[in-house]
């Protein structure tokens, strides 16, 4: 790799003053003062019918704009998921509907022009509901005899399985080569399953939205939105408002997850201004983020593995049911990743299946959570893994070097499984997971601390670890867009569709730019996800940006270069490959006759055949190439309660060539956290009415900084030869690891096997327990099946 | 009813309700860097300054705030800058949305002359929840600033 001078350098965020100094960002800081106060009414029952409702006291009420219900919104169903179109998830949603299924499902919203007199409101409407039998647990969805989305004219875009009679939202089946039979010739086998949870993302910022009718008479919305191209397609479908008429302004965005990669607040918001005129706001309050956005899929993934006795794994089976909950959004693609981005670590089986079904319940939906599907998958497979190494009685850690993917090498399931349809073969042309295995177990200190050591009476120490894939992008479906364009002084405007949501998007795009256009950052002015200003863009998911956005970007600065160069000849009498480009100056390489190009813009602006620079090159993956990560935990563990503490987590990670190292490191130990998180106490709980007891901050425990000792980040010397300068994604990647590696080192550390998130101290403790009273009762037998 | 406070330094006269919580006063007179999160004290991105002591505003009552002195990140923007470039040296500010806070109770921490360890130091800012950053790199950006601010 040559050498860069931006690319791969110490960059400080190009906004984090602005954002420190508590200057107007966000979505809610750009609501007209005047604007409606938006309030909605919310479900309490998991699942009803509404009979009746009577708005007319509500409207009464002085300070009140106006009522929205099922009755005022054409009956268009859709799908929330910010997805490319056609998407691959079911259109089971209507904006309101005269159907409840959770409870803080939407039936009204109340326009006001302050908050107490909307809440007031909220009250004076009255519903009168038939109540029907919710379904709650989701391993009873599938054919039960009740029936979420019995709704007329709610469809799946192409053939994805869905089947609502059934309560199933999609279906998915694949298999490689036999695997009933390699199963059974196998000469050791494992079978287990394993249940993750519902995951909250807690964004710090709720999710906002305002609107209001410029001066041209359009909508224009803004946003706390992952996808602003998407939800200006989505509300202009729903809500039959010509596409010419929307716009949609994404502002700095408060953390994203995954949670904004939807359609929020935006359908009431919009329907409220374009009835009355007015502009409006609604930022949901944290109970309504928690009880009406959305979490992560809860799922239950069977596990069967096969390999000779010397420990080549030969097959591998993995059955998945997923709770979508009560609408559709993102549940085949996330069920398809569990196994896409999970399966092909181990690459070298014969015979791989992976099946299941994707099902409705009534709680709170499910939908795209960082990680989408791998997280849930990896737990499973990389615990099943440490499990079948037991019975070999192998190193786990052998016994992945022996059989994980590595560079060169492909998998037949990158062809045949992509995001809700077919995939695309690649081959790994970057994979340094070998490197990042041999170095994590240096820097945990494998060698001495596997599996465990005694550090005082009741304490123990032990490690665990987990390997990981993710992708970049999603080929041939997701493009992204950037317009360089150069102004007088030679400095840039760098416009795209990317969505930064806090990861520094924006800093890394301007990087590639400035590097390739030989600039300091400074000189690369960025403004990204405006639906009317910046170019198309389809967001930020699915780890794209880096990858797909910055492909763009460079494509960009390279067109925008040879553009500069043809100018800069021009200008000096001279033929372009006579110009050597020196990014703020040019050279006429016969006599050394220097042109700055503050000079040459300043002269095209002016003075000689004046025009305007710009260019806008677009890009979409044809490949997705993945990276991958090495995750090493050490715990502390107290053998008679069960608790333990995370001492350090070490992750040695190939993204490829780091845009911006800091940044990149920044989204490891952000994803390693949450992803310790999910393994540690974080747990969406319902009662058994279906309303939500995790309704806080209280109740729902996220990671505090004094809850992780260390965290220890290294980067695998690699290099994607189709990556922007080399470089992979790496949004997702972090979060991976932790569930498994947690689980692995908590049986490392007391032989119990932790077979549904979170490892709570409770789970151990009682399979604790467990496994002494079956010692006491039968001898020793090592302890197996689902720990609660 | 009118209350008579002292903002960043300058006397500012509030036009409230009784029941009205300091944070929405505050959005409301356009100091943006005050934000809310979770409306259960839990999160810490409204924290503000009152009398120098850190306290998250989406729980305290305008009405209260009568004759104090409130500081906003807008009132320390200097140090804030300051902060901002250890943070943006440390790769520790992705969405930015708790930092205002965090820059809040930090200034406290610095005026208090109190020594500290990382490990009090994590304590201390355990209601600042951060859901981007796994919390290290803003632990060591403040390290860095609260080392040079001696």
């Amino acid at each position: 790799m040559k050498k860069t001078k931006t690319v791969n350098q110490k960059v400080r965020s190009i906004d984090g003053k602005g954002i420190m100094m508590g200057r107007a960002a966000y979505t809610d800081d750009f609501a007209p003062k005047a604007a409606l106060v938006i309030k909605v009414l919310r479900s309490p029952h998991a699942f009803a019918r509404i009979k009746r409702i009577d708005k007319s006291k509500a409207e009464a009420l002085p300070g009140v704009e106006i009522v929205l219900t099922h009755e005022d919104f054409p009956r268009n169903p859709f799908t929330r998921a910010g997805q490319g179109y056609p998407e691959p998830s079911p259109h089971d949603k209507f904006a309101l509907d005269d159907h409840v299924r959770y409870v803080g499902d939407e039936i009204a919203c109340v326009a006001a022009h302050d908050e107490k007199t909307a809440e007031a409101a909220l009250k004076l409407i009255e519903v009168d509901y038939e109540v029907k039998e919710p379904v709650l647990d989701f391993e009873k969805a599938k054919g039960n005899e009740s029936v979420i989305h019995a709704e007329e004219s709610i469809h799946e875009m192409f053939p994805i399985g869905f089947d609502p009679e059934k309560n199933v939202a999609a279906a998915y089946h694949m298999e490689v080569d036999d695997v009933e039979k390699r199963l059974s010739e196998s000469e050791v086998t494992i079978e287990s399953s394993f249940y993750t949870q519902a995951q909250a993302h807690t964004a710090l910022e709720p999710h906002t939205v305002n609107a209001r009718i410029d001066y041209l008479n359009r909508l224009v919305i803004y946003s706390s939105t992952q996808t602003p191209f998407h939800v200006r397609r989505i509300l202009s479908q729903a809500l039959e408002i010509p596409l010419n008429r929307i716009r949609v302004i994404k502002p700095r965005v408060g953390g994203g997850f995954g949670g904004k990669q939807a359609i929020h607040g935006e359908m009431l918001a919009a329907m409220v201004t374009m009835k009355t005129k007015k502009p409006s706001r609604l930022t949901y309050t944290r109970k309504e983020v928690f009880e009406a956005t959305y979490s992560r899929h809860p799922m239950r993934i069977d596990m069967r593995l096969g390999a000779t006795k010397d420990g080549r794994i030969t097959a591998i089976d993995c059955y998945g049911l997923s709770d979508t909950g009560a609408y559709g959004e993102h549940a085949l693609t996330v069920f398809m990743v569990t196994g896409s981005k999970v399966l092909p670590l181990y690459n070298k089986v014969d015979a791989v299946r992976f099946h299941g079904d994707i099902v409705y319940t009534n709680r709170m939906s499910s939908g795209a959570f960082r990680g989408y599907g791998a997280v849930q998958g990896n737990y499973a497979l990389e615990s099943a893994i440490d499990m079948l190494a037991e019975k070999l009685g192998m190193d786990p850690l052998a016994l992945r070097q022996k059989n994980m993917i590595a560079e060169g090498e492909s998998s037949p399931i990158f062809e045949i499984m992509g995001e809700g349809t077919a995939g695309t073969a690649m081959n790994m042309e970057s994979c340094k997971l070998d490197y990042c295995v041999k170095r994590g177990m240096e820097l945990i200190g494998y060698k001495d601390k596997y599996p465990r050591q005694e550090i005082g009476k009741n304490k123990l120490r032990s490690v665990g670890m987990a390997i990981a894939m993710q992708g970049s992008g999603i080929p041939y479906i997701d493009m992204g867009a950037a317009t360089i364009k150069l102004n007088d002084d030679g400095f840039y405007n760098l416009l795209v569709g990317a969505t930064d949501i806090g990861q520094g998007s924006d800093t890394i795009l301007a990087q590639i730019a400035a590097e390739e256009l030989g600039v300091d950052v400074e000189k690369m002015v960025v403004y990204s996800s405006d639906t009317d200003l910046t170019p198309f863009d389809a967001g930020a998911y699915a780890s794209s940006t880096t990858y797909v956005s910055g492909n763009a970007v460079w494509k960009a600065a390279k067109t925008m270069k040879e553009r500069l160069i043809a100018e800069a000849a021009r200008s000096l009498g001279v033929e372009p490959e006579d110009i050597e480009f020196q990014g703020t100056s040019f050279k006429n390489k016969k006599d050394d006759e220097e042109l700055t190009l503050s000079d040459l813009s300043n002269t095209l602006f002016y003075n000689d055949d004046q025009k305007q620079l710009s260019v806008t090159e677009s890009y979409y993956g044809t490949k997705s190439p993945p990276p991958f990560m090495a995750g090493f935990v050490e715990i502390e563990i107290d053998k008679e309660t069960g608790e333990y503490e995370v001492i350090d987590y070490v992750s040695v990670v190939d993204c490829g060539v780091t845009i911006n190292p800091k940044l990149a490191q920044g989204q490891i130990e952000g994803g390693v956290v949450q992803g310790l998180g999910m393994a540690m106490t974080e747990d969406v709980k319902i009662a058994a009415n279906g309303k939500l007891i995790t309704a806080d901050f209280l109740n729902y425990k996220i990671p505090t900084g004094k809850d992780i000792r260390k965290l220890t980040t290294e980067f695998a010397e690699s290099y994607e030869k189709s990556g922007p300068y080399g470089a992979k994604s790496v949004g997702e990647i972090g979060i991976d690891t932790p569930p498994a590696a947690i689980a692995n080192a908590v049986y490392n550390a007391l032989g119990v096997r932790i077979k549904s998130l979170p490892v709570t101290p409770e789970k151990i403790l009682s399979a604790l327990k467990e496994k002494n009273g079956k010692h006491h009762m039968m001898g020793m037998r090592s302890h197996d099946g689902r720990n609660l | 009813m009118k209350i008579e406070t002292v903002v960043n330094g300058h006397k500012r006269i509030f036009d409230i309700t009784p029941d009205e919580l300091l944070a929405d006063t505050l959005k409301r007179y356009d100091y943006t860097s005050v934000r809310k999160g979770c409306d259960t004290t839990s999160c810490g991105v409204c924290t503000i300054l009152v009398d120098g002591s850190p306290v998250p505003s989406c729980a305290y009552l305008t009405a209260r705030a009568e004759g104090k002195e409130i500081t906003t990140v807008e009132g320390i923007a200097e140090e804030a800058e300051r902060l901002a470039e250890h943070f943006g040296d440390e790769g520790a500010d992705q969405c930015g949305f708790c930092n205002p806070g965090i820059a809040l109770s930090v200034h406290a921490l610095k005026l208090s002359r109190k020594s500290f360890t990382e490990e009090n130091l994590r304590h201390y800012l355990v209601g600042h929840l951060c859901r981007c950053s796994g919390y290290q790199s803003q632990i060591k950006a403040i390290q860095r600033y609260l080392g040079d601010a001696k």
